[in-house]
């Protein structure tokens, strides 16, 4: 479909080469802030990809993404505190709640267009924070630590941290491959048009909702996968994770790659938190320099970085 | 029984504070068309706007007014910045622009007002309770905010459906070519409404504040509420956010209070401690979903709205 | 009659106080080219909204090959053989016109359930797509992104893309609206075509185009259909005359 060495394919490459090198900067340079940092872009980088699924593909714009990252460490932190440590039973039990989560949010809330559902999303996911705020016996407000991470019986050790890191980036270009067969499948053509012109879509014969619920439970499965990373990662569970601004915070990581690009997501949460780590650099009020910058992107560059590798508009 | 009357008189309260940040809210989306998610900080600058200038001037009503006037004019001025260049843009840009919104105002006050929060002191005239049933008595200042909402309420009202203004208001966005027909300034009307809809968050904020106290964020999470209320009242509805968010302050505040002891009649105690407070969390969501499955619409509909 | 492919009975239809749909009643026999004519405001839109399953009336019937579809939601309508095209043109913009009509072809190709293969490189959905752009005169369109069509192509579209459903009914709603004379001619060669094939019902307010094409037709006055005919019968009818043709007389004396 495209050049093979379009400008925007080079810095695609580029960015997957240097995510490839992180641990051995890390180990050359002796600093394991670099390799925990990428580590969270790279797990937050697959949430972001699962959101884009609904929202750049399927036109959903889901302000509750954030509850499936708390619902996949909460499996984990849960599971953990009650002395089930192993990967086989946490994961899959994970991805299964997740799963089953979405499919109840996506029944309610799939019923409405526009506002409606930007809203409704909104308020499920405020109403999973407030379950994550009122579980007593797990820590409630201030979270949940996991002592030991998932246990994979020897096959794989998430303690270290390389390892780890390696397997989320796995995980991370696993999903976008995911996606990428997916979007370009029957299922993802009816995904687009519903996105498109959904009227025409009943027109032609396509009862539209059924195919955009599944996306909605695949992209929340997906994204509770990140949540059982993050856990992992963090060594540590807490309400906050679920919080909406962090919603907010996935849908800005979408817009700001390009909402509907393969690798959009991974560069738009790349270029996040470099951006908070480079205006944190500068000001401890970094974000009274980001929240403009928000609206200028949305007054200016609406197809997001990718679009302007691509040199593209998108509508 | 006494217990009773004071959680059903502190879910009107709240129900009320919640009408005057949804009621902006939805006159803003019925009119613009714009979802607006940094009402919020409305709210909240409300509130520290208030703590500061009653400090200043040592007077508590002459301070209330001052923020409103304050936050009227940012409002205005944020219309005027921001607001104006968004109008009939994608949902999804609004969102993400009043959401770095947010991020700018939380910092802000964070710069100005500094990290921790801020106590609005009451007048001693205000911070006594009143007896208002024989025996039973309430706090004056709770009960002053159920006057003040009802009051702004009732003229809210009355602006919307009985002067000139009001009738511009109900034509809605639907109807901009007649506006402008009528030799009426949009940009101005406009920039007037989000003006007002600020005045009333900050208002809410404000009230909140002596209760609470002024800090960041504090706007966030009501604001989730603000849409709950919006939702089941229907988008663009006055008279739907009066009646839904009476309705979820009640449900909200009495829920908290009594579902502990009803569940203790279905459940051990000991599951009961543990289910009540997820589900009094929960309660107000699920009514919601409840709400949504038999009108997706809301309950008052504005006419034209999907 | 026991041949109508599609019966509609006692159609009728409220918004508020205003009648859209009054007991409408309307046979379209198997083969042939019925079309609906009437002035702005006659509910031609309600009508086909009803027939079409995006309006549910207030009370009537609607029959398809037989089966009551009075209750059927659009996307079934289509499954068993009924398809439209828009007034409005109403294409997936930010698509090829291939893509578009592959969609259609896909809608009635099985469920959607299939996650893996690449659809755009299935010959079973492309190959029919193909052909029906071929059929409309749009063969060599295939890879344009529909946005950048003319008015007169996406009135192309619109149709091919009903024709990819293989239906038995094509519902065409003004089909040469907004077309230059040019393209009216050649849409009105392509009906001409398509009728040998396809039962039609047609709502067109092209005069011309309506008595050149039709077996019979139909008038919708105030939410009524006030006669039904052939166009030479409807031509001579006083009441249509009077209620609706008077004015235009002039255009359907020449026909």
């Amino acid at each position: 479909m495209m050049p093979a060495l379009s400008l925007r394919n080079i810095v695609v490459a580029l960015l997957l080469l240097m995510l490839l090198l992180v641990p051995v900067y890390a180990l050359v340079v002796g600093n394991n802030f670099v390799l925990s940092l990428f580590t969270r872009i790279v797990i937050l980088a697959i949430a972001a990809t699962s959101l884009n699924l609904i929202m750049g593909y399927g036109g959903m714009v889901s302000f509750g993404h954030a509850a499936y990252l708390g619902i996949g460490g909460y499996m984990v932190g849960i599971l953990a505190y009650e002395g089930i440590l192993s990967g086989f039973v946490q994961w899959p039990l994970a991805l299964l709640v997740s799963a089953l989560i979405a499919f109840v949010i996506g029944l309610l809330s799939l019923r409405t267009r526009g506002v409606y559902f930007i809203m409704i999303t909104l308020a499920f996911g405020q109403m999973i924070y407030y379950v994550g705020v009122s579980l007593n016996r797990y820590g409630a407000d201030d979270g949940l630590t996991i002592y030991r991470r998932s246990n994979f019986a020897g096959l794989l050790n998430l303690s270290n941290k390389t390892v780890f890191y390696y397997f989320c980036l796995l995980l991370l270009l696993a999903t976008i491959y995911l996606t990428w067969r997916l979007v370009n499948s029957r299922f993802g053509m009816a995904i687009r048009g519903a996105r498109s012109n959904d009227r025409r879509m009943h027109a032609i014969g396509f009862p539209t909702f059924r195919y955009r619920l599944t996306c909605f439970v695949i992209a929340g499965t997906i994204c509770g996968l990140a949540g059982v990373l993050l856990a992992n990662h963090t060594d540590f569970i807490s309400p906050a994770v679920m919080h909406w601004t962090r919603s907010g915070d996935l849908i800005v990581m979408v817009v700001l790659g390009g909402m509907g690009s393969l690798f959009g997501p991974l560069i738009g949460t790349v270029a996040f938190l470099a951006l908070e780590e480079v205006l944190s650099g500068i000001t401890e009020y970094w974000q009274i320099i980001f929240g403009p910058m928000l609206l200028a992107i949305v007054l200016f560059a609406r197809g997001g970085i990718d679009g302007l590798l691509a040199g593209i508009r998108r509508g | 029984m006494l217990l009773f009357v004071e959680q059903f008189l502190n879910g009107l309260q709240f129900g009320l504070l919640l009408f005057l940040l949804a009621a902006g809210l939805t006159l803003v989306f019925g009119i613009m068309d714009l979802v607006n998610l940094a009402h919020g900080s409305l709210y909240m600058v409300g509130a520290y706007f208030a703590a500061t200038f009653t400090a200043w001037t040592g007077h508590f009503v002459g301070g209330v007014l001052l923020a409103l006037v304050a936050t009227l004019l940012v409002g205005m001025a944020v219309e005027v910045i921001a607001m104006r260049r968004l109008y009939g843009r994608d949902h999804l840009d609004h969102v993400l622009a009043t959401f770095g919104l947010i991020l700018f105002f939380n910092e802000l006050v964070r710069l100005i007002w500094g990290p921790a929060g801020m106590n609005l002191t009451l007048p001693p005239w205000l911070n006594t309770a009143v007896e208002i049933l024989p025996g039973v008595y309430y706090s004056m200042y709770r009960l002053s905010i159920i006057v003040v909402a009802l009051a702004v309420a009732t003229g809210l009202y009355l602006i919307v459906m009985r002067t000139r203004i009001g009738m511009l208001i109900r034509a809605g966005a639907s109807n901009r070519e007649m506006i402008s027909a009528l030799g009426i300034n949009i940009k101005l009307l406009y920039t007037f409404v989000f003006g007002v809809g600020a005045a009333l968050a900050g208002l809410a904020g404000l009230m909140q504040a002596a209760i609470l106290t002024a800090q960041i964020g504090m706007g966030e999470n009501i604001l989730i509420l603000a849409f709950v209320v919006i939702i089941i009242g229907g988008i663009g509805s006055i008279r739907g956010a009066f009646i839904a968010a009476i309705f979820v302050g009640l449900i909200d505040t009495v829920g908290r209070a009594f579902l502990p002891d009803i569940l203790k009649l279905a459940l051990s105690p000991a599951a009961a401690a543990t289910a009540a407070p997820a589900l009094s969390s929960m309660l107000i969501y699920l009514v919601m979903a409840i709400i949504l499955v038999v009108r997706p619409a809301g309950l008052f509909p504005a006419p034209g709205s999907r | 009659m026991a041949d109508a492919l599609l019966r509609v009975a006692e159609l009728t239809k409220r918004f508020g106080g205003v009648i859209a749909s009054e007991g409408v009643a309307l046979d379209v026999a198997d083969g042939e080219l019925h079309a609906i004519i009437g002035p702005n405001g006659a509910g031609k839109t309600t009508l086909i909204g009803q027939l079409t399953g995006e309006i549910a009336p207030d009370s009537g019937r609607i029959y398809f090959a037989g089966q009551d579809i009075t209750a059927l939601p659009t996307h079934q309508r289509s499954a068993i053989g009924m398809a439209r095209s828009f007034q409005i043109t109403s294409l997936f913009l930010d698509m090829t016109v291939l893509d578009n009509v592959a969609l259609a072809v896909q809608a009635h190709a099985g469920h959607s359930f299939r996650f893996w293969t690449p659809a755009r490189s299935e010959r079973a959905l492309r190959a029919p797509a193909q052909a029906a752009l071929a059929r409309v005169g749009a063969a060599d369109r295939g890879n344009v992104v529909v946005a950048d069509l003319s008015h007169g192509e996406h009135r192309q579209i619109e149709i091919a893309m009903a024709l990819a459903t293989r239906p038995r009914l094509l519902l065409l709603d003004e089909p040469m609206a907004g077309m230059g004379p040019e393209e009216s001619a050649r849409l009105v060669n392509l009906l001409r075509e398509l009728k040998k094939e396809y039962t039609i019902l047609l709502i067109e307010h092209d005069m011309e185009a309506v008595f050149a094409l039709a077996d019979r037709i139909s008038v919708l006055v105030y939410g009524r259909v006030i006669a039904t005919g052939t166009p030479a019968a409807i031509r001579v009818n006083p009441e249509v005359i009077q209620a609706y043709l008077g004015e235009q007389q002039a255009v359907t004396g020449h026909g």
